[in-house]
């Protein structure tokens, strides 16, 4: 009797071990599948902008936004003349600031979160401040750049 | 594993839900009548697998043609491109279209062993007529999958077979023209074809199919397997049966664990298909390009293709495809009618004319689909 009981246990484990690696066999492909392609761009760390200064200069808010590998940017002109590029998504909860000329600082109508042209974080609830980007002009062109690529 | 219930009180975890179940549901009742099903066991209950092996193959085709929804874009600018996209970038992308592709083609090789298997069987006498009705109901919408589902990749060789199969319903006759401007979305087989076809495929059909397919698998469920036509005068003590549950139950588990692994060896070494079942991605379709050496549709509608192609131009004084069109939509009839028209097996005995027009039906098929291949 005690043979036949682990002899039946040894064709349980069997059954167990086979229905378990069959299940991992057809979940572990699903869920590769299922998890996205990394996209191709997601290491841009230089970037020709699509527009030139005279159209920043041109905008109400004296700043426009841009796309930047899979982040979003905001370059900006302060009230100095000079060209100043951020992350553009709130370290809060990911809306995109905006410029306020009228107070000299990146503003976050979300939750009332507010950075300076640096980046920093001065007040609201934004933990973190916004990366900054290097950005050189050639002639007419825009660069914007990572600092740390 | 515990299988007692009844009289002592519930211990294991498994009996406190069936008990919690039971308690709201009667679950009991059902499992008495699963108990009792059973299946007529002689020389060729291997037939009896075959429905099973379809079903199996159609819940394949669900779980693969949801993940492959998840890329796929319709669109003449986006269809080719998000498959590519799919069997190149995607983890395992490759595996999931080569499943779909191996599992579609195998299912509808599965229903046509059922369907002859049931024809020659006479298992569509009293009282299956329906089961047999809805069955054939499921293999047409079975057939527009496959028809439907070509298009997609929005490749050479998809685009020039839609053109050309859609192209044959201009011949049905007074609706044909406006039929085949439906079918195309328009004159011409273009991007809005792909999206009537999607349509079809991934939302029409499937829902269509579902509610058939359980009614189909209800019908069966209430009157058991069919016993053979040579058993209505056997005496109760010569015939033999298993239980269904768990015997056969394991049984057919077996055998669709067989089919998912011939699957899986099919879909990794040949994940292009092999020979005349074939799916390569190719190029991207060009409407304005010429069409390749060899336009050919999908195997199982290389025989009706062929019939027509034989049709001399004229015949009996009617357009030779008019003729072909009726005799098949004729045929089908008879094939789909077989259980109201066929009374003798009604009464428990075998018909010659029947099955002889089964062998004819199915010697027509496959003649023509050798002809098919062979004179191209």
């Amino acid at each position: 009797m005690a043979e036949q009981k682990s002899r039946r246990d040894f064709l349980n484990l069997l059954l167990g071990g086979g229905t378990l690696a069959t299940l991992g066999a057809i979940l572990y492909p699903t869920i590769k599948y299922i998890t996205p392609p990394a996209s191709g761009e997601a290491n841009v760390t230089q970037l020709k902008l699509a527009f030139k200064r005279s159209d920043i200069e041109a905008d109400p808010k004296k700043a426009k936004t841009f796309k930047f590998g899979r982040d979003l940017g905001i370059i900006l002109i302060t009230d100095t003349g000079e060209l100043r590029a951020l992350a553009a998504r709130c370290t809060h909860l990911d809306c995109t600031v905006q410029n306020r000329p009228d107070l000299g600082i990146l503003w976050c109508a979300c939750h009332n979160g507010r950075y300076d042209y640096s980046g920093r974080n001065i007040s609201g609830p934004p933990p973190r401040p916004l990366e900054q980007f290097a950005v050189n002009v050639v002639g007419e062109d825009i660069f914007v750049s990572r600092e740390k690529a | 594993m515990p299988t007692t219930t009844g009289t002592k009180p519930p211990s294991t975890l498994g009996q406190k839900s069936f008990q919690w179940l039971d308690d709201r549901f009667h679950i009991k009742a059902l499992v008495d009548y699963m108990s009792d099903k059973s299946v007529p066991r002689h020389g060729r209950s291997i037939w009896y697998y075959f429905g099973g092996i379809s079903l199996f193959l159609f819940i394949v085709q669900v779980v693969t043609g949801i993940l492959l929804l998840m890329y796929y874009r319709p669109g003449a600018d986006s269809a080719y491109e998000s498959v590519r996209f799919i069997v190149s970038e995607v983890s395992f992308g490759w595996l999931i279209r080569a499943l779909h592709s191996w599992s579609a083609n195998l299912m509808i090789f599965a229903v046509f062993i059922h369907m002859f298997s049931v024809y020659f069987e006479y298992s569509y006498r009293k009282p299956r007529e329906l089961t047999w009705v809805s069955g054939i109901v499921l293999f047409g919408l079975a057939l527009t999958f496959g028809f439907s589902g070509y298009l997609l990749p929005w490749n050479e060789l998809a685009f020039f077979a839609t053109r050309v199969g859609t192209g044959m319903a201009g011949a049905v006759p007074v609706i044909g023209e406006n039929l085949l401007v439906i079918m195309r979305g328009g004159e011409e087989v273009t991007g809005a074809t792909i999206g009537r076809f999607f349509g079809l495929h991934v939302a029409i059909l499937p829902a269509i199919f579902t509610v058939v397919l359980t009614a189909h698998l209800v019908f069966i469920q209430r009157q058991g397997m069919s016993e053979p036509i040579d058993w209505t005068d056997k005496p109760e003590s010569e015939k033999k049966y298993i239980k269904f549950f768990p015997n056969f139950l394991l049984r057919d588990l077996l055998v669709w664990l067989i089919v998912l692994n011939i699957l899986a060896v099919l879909a990794v070494f040949l994940p292009d298909g092999i020979g005349l079942i074939h799916w390569p991605l190719g190029t991207k379709a060009d409407p304005f390009a010429p069409p390749p050496p060899v336009i050919r549709p999908e195997w199982y509608f290389m025989f009706a293709f062929q019939a027509l192609k034989f049709l001399p131009a004229h015949l009996f004084g009617l357009e030779g495809e008019l003729v072909g069109i009726g005799a098949f939509t004729l045929g089908g009839l008879i094939w789909a009618l077989a259980p109201f028209l066929n009374t003798k097996a009604h009464r428990g005995k075998p018909s010659t004319p029947f099955t002889l027009f089964g062998i004819l039906v199915l010697l027509f098929m496959i003649g023509m689909t050798i002809a098919g291949y062979i004179l191209e």
